[in-house]
């Protein structure tokens, strides 16, 4: 069962979390500092070791040139859509680019892709969960934004896979929030989830059945969100300080992060005080400083919101729906925390939206549901079954570049659909198809997914050969495609040009790359831990034989605990970490009856009218004591 | 009916057969379809096929589970939209409907062909006229001229078109029952004969549809 546990993760634009199923309930599995988010920052240290997180936070502002930040908004991009963001983040490109190449960021002296960046944050996931569960995690399902393009998720599949993950299931975001809204309601009626995070906007209406998530329709904006109002108040700033101070620092990387970094808690401290205030320190010791009202706060960022508004109408209008109809409102994402942004909502559902879970973590603990259902369910996700949609029409360029739509968006999947083509001069071998994702007539105004090469079809006169192309869209939202020549029943061959993404062979090589030593870095990684808990329990031990409780345990007990600290200070340093957490796990048991002692003794100390502190407990006998823990805190 | 989608004894999925929507549903080949029975065959066989349903089963039947859950989906879509019923099944009795698609006039307007539209003749009269206004008004826009009395007569000609329109459906399902009279006893002539009246009403359906969008890109324009 061990190795089976898959965990759900939120690959977020600002943060990510992994999440997995507890019992009845999901439950955010937290990272080393004990805390449940981790930053989606990235950044190359001097020494060519990858820092993630908060850690990496830092090298924002000191290092701007070796870190990086809302990788998401260039997965499955290609470098000319990406213009637009390129005046916004302070992305920088490898110099080397070829035109058609997948974009590839420089930190420091290297360059990786996007989604080896992701990778490394799934990375750092992956290991907060080993270090939990105390056993590796090869299984995962991962969230994306319901309004992601197919190279969008692939590109999140690849990057699960660099980063040594199977990705059972891509779940979309706002779908994967309703599981966990859904865990304790269970009841029947309609749905809409709002879901507006750092970088992606999604709106999705739900029909809920006796356990079924059925999607029935769903719309948004991949480049909406968070991020949008931080760089508005960035160029204000900006602005600002070159019309008040008379200096241009937009190209000073250093500051441009330090605004960022300001413009944010400002954002933040908006959604909950009638007025906050900007204070950044400029080089030659100026100083820009100006206060910002709710109500200016909320006039400037009155577009951007109002951009959510033509997804949510085209939703309703696709499901056929009033808002009336609606019964329930979601609101998911940090950027719901904006007091403005909910009004928007209530005035467009006309209804109070739901905010009982936490906003920033409720997609990760829907995708751990997801994960529980896949692994073969439990009590809590019995019949409980995700039925999602597509969220983009599907097509192939016909004659004349006009794109002919074969798969509808908002179609339940898998879904299918199979075309027909034929040749057009004789002998001809290859005949090519063109595949698009979007709604616009134009082939040119849609997204250009693949080319696709039928090669090998036997050789007949023109108009012959009768070739059946199934197009298939699986659960995932990814496209499959598969081709027979009816008339001689081959399968004819097909070669995948993707438009924007890895192929099979670079991701295999930046897999190898980074997991030759992915066994032994877990062992190693495991060693190190187990060793500092082991020091941890020691030195609580040693602190447990100077109290007074120490003398109320009997002969034997004492001999025992002597003789299981002994086993572990002989193990410890050896690079066994399963001898190592049993020998910790032995001597903890045995020091139950200690902490229980330890406790009382400093309960009544303090009933003395000491204080706790004075009482001095320490940190009891055993830090992870289950029992001794929850009460010392 | 119902083709077998899973083993009934041990509830696995099985490889899919090549069948028709009807048959998948177990189904009789009748326009008349309960939709509330339907949405529960549609949940019950999802709780069978889902892909979800076989994340931890070996690559064969995750395979068929891609497959059969994919037929279902398509199935129940195709199924539960009065129109793409009616289509499904004209087409299964062979009929090659008239595509008047947006994408075939696109289509043919890209390639500079005249795309053939058979005007329905109980439309001829109005079409005529509406053309006239269309034209006017598109010239007007043109010159940066605004005519009200003409805007507000097209949205007359609009919503006139659209009450036709809807009245369309309920024509259609006057048909499906005598079509599902004939697959319980009639002779080839009467099928025929529904199957006719059908496909006149569809051209007619997609050929307003077609006149109300234009009337909207030029009052929207």
């Amino acid at each position: 069962m061990a190795t089976d546990r898959i965990v759900g993760i939120d690959l977020g634009t600002t943060n990510s979390l992994v999440a997995f199923m507890q019992g009845e309930s999901p439950v955010v599995i937290p990272g080393e500092d004990g805390l449940n988010l981790v930053p989606s920052v990235v950044a190359l240290d001097e020494h060519e070791q990858i820092i993630v997180g908060n850690a990496a936070r830092k090298y924002l502002i000191e290092t701007p040139e070796r870190a990086v930040y809302s990788i998401k908004r260039l997965m499955g991009r290609g470098v000319e859509d990406i213009q637009e963001e390129l005046k916004l983040f302070p992305f920088h490109l490898a110099e080397d680019l070829q035109a058609g190449e997948v974009i590839r960021i420089r930190l420091g002296e290297k360059t990786f892709t996007p989604p080896e960046i992701s990778a490394f944050v799934l990375r750092q996931l992956k290991r907060n969960a080993e270090r939990f569960f105390g056993a590796p995690i090869t299984k995962a399902v991962i969230t994306v934004p319901a309004y992601f393009n197919d190279a969008q998720r692939q590109a999140t599949k690849d990057a699960g896979r660099i980063a040594g993950l199977e990705v059972l299931r891509l779940v979309n975001e706002p779908t994967a929030a309703s599981l966990a809204y859904g865990l304790d309601k269970k009841q029947n009626g309609l749905l809409a989830v709002y879901d507006l995070g750092g970088g992606t906007f999604d709106i999705s209406i739900l029909k809920l059945h006796d356990g079924i998530f059925e999607v029935v329709a769903t719309n948004g904006d991949t480049h909406l969100g968070g991020d949008d109002i931080d760089n508005l108040l960035i160029t204000i700033a900006l602005d600002d300080i070159r019309g008040d101070l008379g200096v241009d620092v937009s190209r000073n990387g250093e500051v441009v992060a330090t605004i960022r970094k300001a413009v944010i808690e400002v954002k933040t401290a908006l959604s909950s005080q009638p007025a906050a205030k900007l204070d950044i320190e400029l080089p030659g010791s100026k100083r820009y400083q100006r206060e910002i009202t709710r109500e200016q706060f909320e006039q400037l960022i009155q577009p951007i919101i109002d951009r959510t508004v033509g997804p949510c109408k085209q939703a309703m209008k696709d499901a056929s729906l009033k808002p009336e109809q609606i019964d329930e409102v979601v609101l998911v994402g940090g950027s719901t925390r904006i007091p403005k942004v909910r009004a928007l909502v209530k005035e467009m559902f006309r209804r109070e939206p739901h905010i009982d879970l936490n906003p920033d973590e409720v997609v990760a603990l829907g995708a751990a549901v997801q994960a529980n259902i896949l692994s073969g369910g439990s009590e809590a996700t019995e019949n409980m079954l995700l039925l999602d949609v597509t969220p983009l029409s599907l097509g192939i360029e016909v004659a004349g570049g006009v794109t002919d739509k074969i798969i509808l968006r908002n179609s339940t999947i898998p879904a299918s659909a199979t075309q027909h083509y034929t040749t057009q001069i004789d002998g001809q071998a290859n005949v090519a198809i063109h595949v698009l994702q979007g709604e616009r007539e134009l082939a040119t105004d849609c997204r250009s997914l693949a080319r696709f090469d039928l090669k090998g079809i036997p050789p007949m006169a023109a108009g012959m050969p009768r070739i059946e192309v199934k197009f298939l869209i699986d659960a995932n939202g990814i496209l499959h495609v598969s081709a027979r020549e009816q008339r001689s029943g081959k399968e004819a061959e097909i070669e995948v040009q993707p438009s924007y993404g890895l192929t099979d062979g670079q991701v295999e090589g930046m897999i190898l790359e980074s997991f030759d030593n992915a066994e032994e870095d877990f062992r190693r990684r495991q060693v190190i831990e187990a060793r500092n808990e082991a020091e941890t329990i020691l030195a609580a031990l040693d602190k447990g034989k100077k109290s007074p409780a120490w003398g109320q345990l009997t002969s034997d007990e004492k001999k025992r605990i002597a003789k299981l600290e002994k086993a572990l200070n002989q193990v410890k340093s050896e690079d066994d970490y399963q001898a190592i957490r049993k020998a910790i796990d032995a001597l903890n048991q045995s020091t139950m009856r200690l902490a229980e002692l330890m406790m009382n003794s400093a309960v009544s100390t303090a009933l003395k009218g000491k204080t706790m502190e004075q009482a001095d407990m320490g940190e009891g006998p055993t830090a992870p004591h289950p029992v001794g823990k929850a009460e010392f805190e | 009916m119902r083709a077998a989608h899973f083993c009934t004894a041990c509830g696995r999925v099985q490889p899919p057969v090549p069948v028709d929507y009807f048959t998948f549903f177990g189904l009789p080949r009748k326009l008349n379809v309960d939709i509330t029975h339907l949405e529960r065959d549609f949940y019950e066989l999802s709780r069978k096929l889902h892909p979800d349903l076989y994340a931890r089963a070996d690559r064969r039947e995750q395979e068929w589970s891609l497959e059969q859950s994919s037929l279902l989906n398509d199935a129940y879509r195709t199924l539960k939209d009065p129109i793409k019923r009616t289509e499904y099944l004209l087409r299964l009795e062979g009929v090659e409907l008239e595509e008047q698609s947006k994408t075939a006039t696109e289509k043919a307007r890209a390639s500079g062909e005249v795309k053939k539209q058979v005007v329905p003749p109980d439309l001829l009269e109005e079409v005529f006229e509406l053309n006239m206004q269309l034209e006017e008004l598109h010239a007007n826009k043109k010159l940066g001229e605004h005519d009200p009395d003409l805007v507000k007569e097209l949205e007359g000609h609009k919503a006139e078109l659209e009450k036709k329109f809807g009245a369309l459906l309920q024509e259609l399902k006057g048909y499906w029952d005598e079509w599902d009279r004939t697959v319980d006893r009639g002779g080839e002539e009467d099928r025929r004969k529904v199957r006719d009246k059908m496909v006149d009403l569809l051209n007619r359906r997609s050929y307003i549809r077609n006149l109300v969008r234009d009337v909207n890109e030029v009052l929207e324009s």
